[in-house]
């Protein structure tokens, strides 16, 4: 059961995670996924990073869709981040275009274009920077199927977002904001851990008939690097992933996250105890039968994410974990998480839900 | 349109020795100004430190005015030639100029060219001179030596068009489009049936037989001839008080009913607060309360229309209210941008709920917010029928011809409350409300229009009357009467298919209901 996730985690080198052998990178992690297993075994992979995990998903959603178009703040050259080069080259400026600096503009315009039976791909630069956007996200884009009795649906609309901790983005390069969406029904949200789960999940995601926010941890888009299949293939939505067996404790998280996660599960075992590892993938709907079941099979439950702690997607975790498995916890749900203040800049490490902070939150859950 | 081709092929610009048309004072204040702001500007302006070098060293801010030749920068763009030309210039400043106009003549570049419309409004400074201006992305910019602000205002407010004057008679001088006896009535049957609905409707909240309701009252021109001007397939998004379109595209009125009672037969399956209407067949987007988050969609609907060569526009309608918001900055913003076409609807009826305009903005209305945007607009008299109908007619063949954005502001005034939930006698005087309402209604004046047009008589009017008002009394009855939409539909629709989590929730509450019947309503079929 050994893992190449630590390998691509934030602190570990990118050339140390390429195994070299293809479809056996991910291969013991990712067996519910068929489509993925047959794309390794076809052979057809190749080593990349999760930006260009997310710009190859992108030039196969424009390819096989001329309804599909993408957009953002600087998106014509290639994006801040070069998910989006070549983009505009192969399809067009009309297809893929810069927008005005404007996220309210982006995502209305986009649940427009959305609402017409296009695909409407819209890149916001940083999740930071998402907030001018969310009443059109939440008032509208979420409730535009519902409102009118499904005469009338922004389905197409996909919403891209790097999020999360980067290593020096402060308050405002560096932020988490997830729950906020997942307290809204009508979007779905979904985060991928790395460049394979970003190709499939993305494609999901553009091809899902509702709309969805997705987050792409910035920390991982040159640091993780992965065989991924080159050809179009597809992660189902709304399906969490065991991607670490274990018996002792069962921990949950969604993206950059994992890979530390990972690490504590690694240092956990030297001391005998044995972790399970659940990739949630999408947070809302979200996959509450198979975090139950092996909750129901090792008794205890640590949640953990880069979000402050208080009112964090992982509370809503533990909650409903509390619902179904009272009898059998045999400690309290344990949340390592982002502190309740602003993303911190020189004090980020301090601030982080980190390895040890982990690897102790799993000791002590399972000593209690 | 010959100036601006000599413009694009003569990339050099100077400050050139003063002219004797400059006054003594001119030069006084110019030099004052390059003093101040031209090192800085400069500085922006030249990524070369070379030539940054050269002109603080070489050049005194006073000097500048008359030796200084610059060549066509951009921005965001360095050249490798700039030493040479800081030689040349050193020895020979004044015999540069047709050398470096041709070595330079390629340097115009990608990012600077002008828009059309910018190109068109580049030259509009008086002291312009052709040698006096800078290639700036976006189109040339000419130099001034003034201090000289833009003005706030205009000597004028922008006038209004109009062509039918209080008493119905033809506005001296008014053009307008042909409108034939078959549309005119239907036009102004339609503007009928819309005030009775308007008032039934409005009592059967008052008696509390549906929970809310907001009147077109008013504003009856503007629904009814905006919806005669457009085609069909052009899609509208709504704000609240637009429900004339729909009529005008043949929503029953018993559509409208099962609407406000939110029965089984309410396309919007009774969600939404009464007058969220919205119907696909009608290409009429559903309704939603808050304000101006329609006007960035629209840009997104017209440029889906754009790219699929329709001959179709999306019209998008907000109050002068909205126009604060910041959709109404992205939508028309984004709409320019793209060039989508999209036709903006301002009603400016005055008042957004007890706030009045002057409280709202501070320009003169809302229509010259357009030009900043780079939007055509103008301003109609939203209560003259005829003027509403050929205004939008001529603004929608322009959207779809040229594929851009126009901005309508029609100047009107909410005659009804806000809303059922307003009482609007508490923030303006009654004998205003009663001025709007009697001597500039806009249906009095365009009867009177169609009936010396002797298209239409008393006992005409008597009969539309009396056939309407039974016709949405009896739809009242009969939508009172209709059960509500099933449970099942609270349900649905949330995501195309129900995630598992609802499944849960509607089971438990399917349970509740079993036990405790009595505290849920008993219209609702499980």
């Amino acid at each position: 059961m050994s893992s190449s996730l630590r390998r691509i985690g934030r602190f570990s080198a990118i050339s140390s995670s390429i195994n070299g052998k293809g479809g056996r990178c991910l291969g013991g992690l990712s067996t519910a996924n068929e489509e993925l297993k047959s794309g390794q075994e076809s052979g057809g992979t190749k080593p990349i990073n999760l930006f260009s995990a997310v710009n190859q998903a992108l030039h196969i959603a424009l390819d096989t869709d001329p309804r599909a178009y993408v957009f953002g703040e600087d998106v014509g050259f290639g994006g801040v981040f070069r998910c989006t080069t070549g983009l505009a080259d192969r399809f067009g400026k009309r297809r893929v275009f810069n927008t005005p600096l404007c996220e309210q503009g982006i995502v209305g315009f986009a649940i427009g274009l959305a609402a017409m039976g296009n695909r409407a791909i819209a890149e916001i630069q940083f999740a930071d920077y998402i907030f001018p956007a969310f009443d059109q996200i939440v008032n509208e884009a979420a409730k535009f199927r519902y409102r009118s009795g499904n005469q009338f649906n922004c389905g197409g609309l996909t919403i891209r977002a790097p999020y999360g901790a980067v290593g020096h983005g402060g308050h405002y390069h560096s932020q988490s904001p997830e729950a906020f969406f997942c307290h809204v029904p009508g979007i779905k949200v979904v985060i991928p851990r790395s460049p394979q789960q970003a190709k499939g999940l993305l494609l999901s995601s553009i091809r899902d008939p509702n709309p969805v926010v997705f987050f792409e941890p910035k920390w991982l888009y040159r640091l993780a690097v992965e065989e991924v299949p080159e050809k179009d293939y597809m992660l189902p939505l709304s399906e969490a992933e065991v991607i670490r067996e274990g018996s002792d404790i069962t921990l949950v998280g969604w993206g950059a996250q994992l890979s530390i996660m990972e690490q504590a599960c690694v240092e956990a075992e030297k001391d005998g105890i044995s972790c399970e590892l659940i990739d949630l993938k999408t947070l809302i709907p979200w996959d509450k039968e198979t975090v139950e079941a092996s909750v129901n099979k090792t008794g205890r439950l640590l949640v953990s994410h880069e979000a402050p702690v208080t009112s964090g997607f992982g509370a809503e975790i533990a909650a409903s974990i509390v619902e179904r498995c009272f009898l059998r916890l045999e400690a309290p749900v344990s949340r390592v998480c982002g502190l309740d203040t602003p993303f911190p800049l020189v004090f980020e490490p301090f601030y982080l839900p980190t390895k040890n902070k982990i690897l102790d939150a799993i000791k002590s859950t399972v000593n209690y | 349109m010959h100036l601006i081709c000599h413009y694009i092929h003569e990339p050099l610009y100077m400050f050139s020795p003063i002219t004797h048309t400059h006054t003594q004072h001119k030069h006084l204040v110019s030099n004052l100004f390059w003093k101040r702001f031209f090192p800085m500007s400069i500085c922006r302006l030249a990524r070369s430190r070379t030539i940054t070098r050269f002109l603080k060293t070489k050049i005194c801010p006073f000097e500048i005015h008359e030796r200084l030749i610059t060549p066509n920068y951009s921005f965001f763009h360095a050249c490798s030639s700039y030493k040479t030309l800081a030689g040349n210039f050193t020895r020979k400043p004044h015999e540069l100029w047709d050398k470096t106009a041709n070595i330079l003549a390629f340097r115009r570049f990608e990012s600077a060219r002008a828009g059309e419309q910018a190109e068109a409004v580049s030259y509009t400074d008086d002291d312009e001179d052709e040698n006096q201006s800078i290639d700036f992305p976006g189109g040339r910019v000419t130099f001034t030596p003034q201090i000289k602000f833009i003005s706030e205002s205009t000597d004028k407010r922008v006038p209004c068009y109009r062509v039918l004057d209080d008493d119905g008679y033809p506005f001296a001088g008014s053009r307008s489009e042909q409108v034939d006896k078959e549309t005119a009535l239907k036009m102004y049957k339609s503007m009928v049936t819309l005030q009775i609905m308007d008032h039934i409707f409005y009592e059967a909240q008052r008696q509390g037989r549906i929970s809310f309701y907001m009147t077109s009252m008013g504003e009856e021109a503007i629904n009814i001839a905006t919806a005669a001007a457009l085609s069909p397939d052009d899609i509208i998004l709504p704000q609240y008080r637009e429900p004339g379109i729909l009529l005008w595209r043949g929503f029953t009125i018993e559509e409208f009913a099962n609407q406000l009672f939110g029965t089984k037969n309410d396309a919007g399956k009774g969600r939404q607060m009464p007058v969220h209407y919205g119907s696909k067949k009608h290409n009429f987007v559903t309704v939603s309360s808050p304000i101006a988050t329609q006007l960035p969609q629209a840009a997104g609907i017209a440029y889906s229309l754009k790219m699929d060569n329709k001959e179709a526009c999306a019209v998008a309608f907000t109050g002068d209210g909205g126009t604060s918001e910041g959709d109404f900055h992205a939508g028309l913003n984004f709409a320019a941008v793209m060039e989508a076409p999209v036709l903006f609807i301002c009603r400016n009826n005055g008042w957004a709920i007890s706030t009045p305009i002057s409280d709202q903005f501070r320009s003169d209305g809302v229509v010259v917010k357009g030009q900043a945007y780079g939007i055509r607009s103008i301003r109609i008299d939203g209560n003259d029928t005829l003027a509403v109908y050929s205004a939008i007619r001529a603004a929608r063949e322009m959207v779809i011809r040229e594929q851009k954005p126009i901005l309508v502001e029609a100047l009107t005034y909410r005659v009804g409350h806000h809303s059922t939930s307003d009482d609007s006698t508490k923030y303006r005087p009654l004998n205003e409300i009663e001025y709007w309402k009697t001597a500039r209604n806009p249906l009095g004046r365009y009867r009177k229009w169609v009936q010396r047009n002797g298209w239409w008589t008393d006992e005409e009017e008597t009969e539309l009357r009396g056939s309407i008002r039974k016709q949405v009394m009896n739809a009242i009855q009969v939508a009172d009467k209709t059960e509500k939409p099933s449970l099942k539909e609270l349900f649905t629709d949330v995501y195309d298919r129900l995630p598992l989590n609802l499944h849960e929730q509607e089971k438990s509450l399917r349970e509740t209901i079993k036990r405790h019947e009595q505290d849920f309503p008993a219209d609702v079929p499980l």
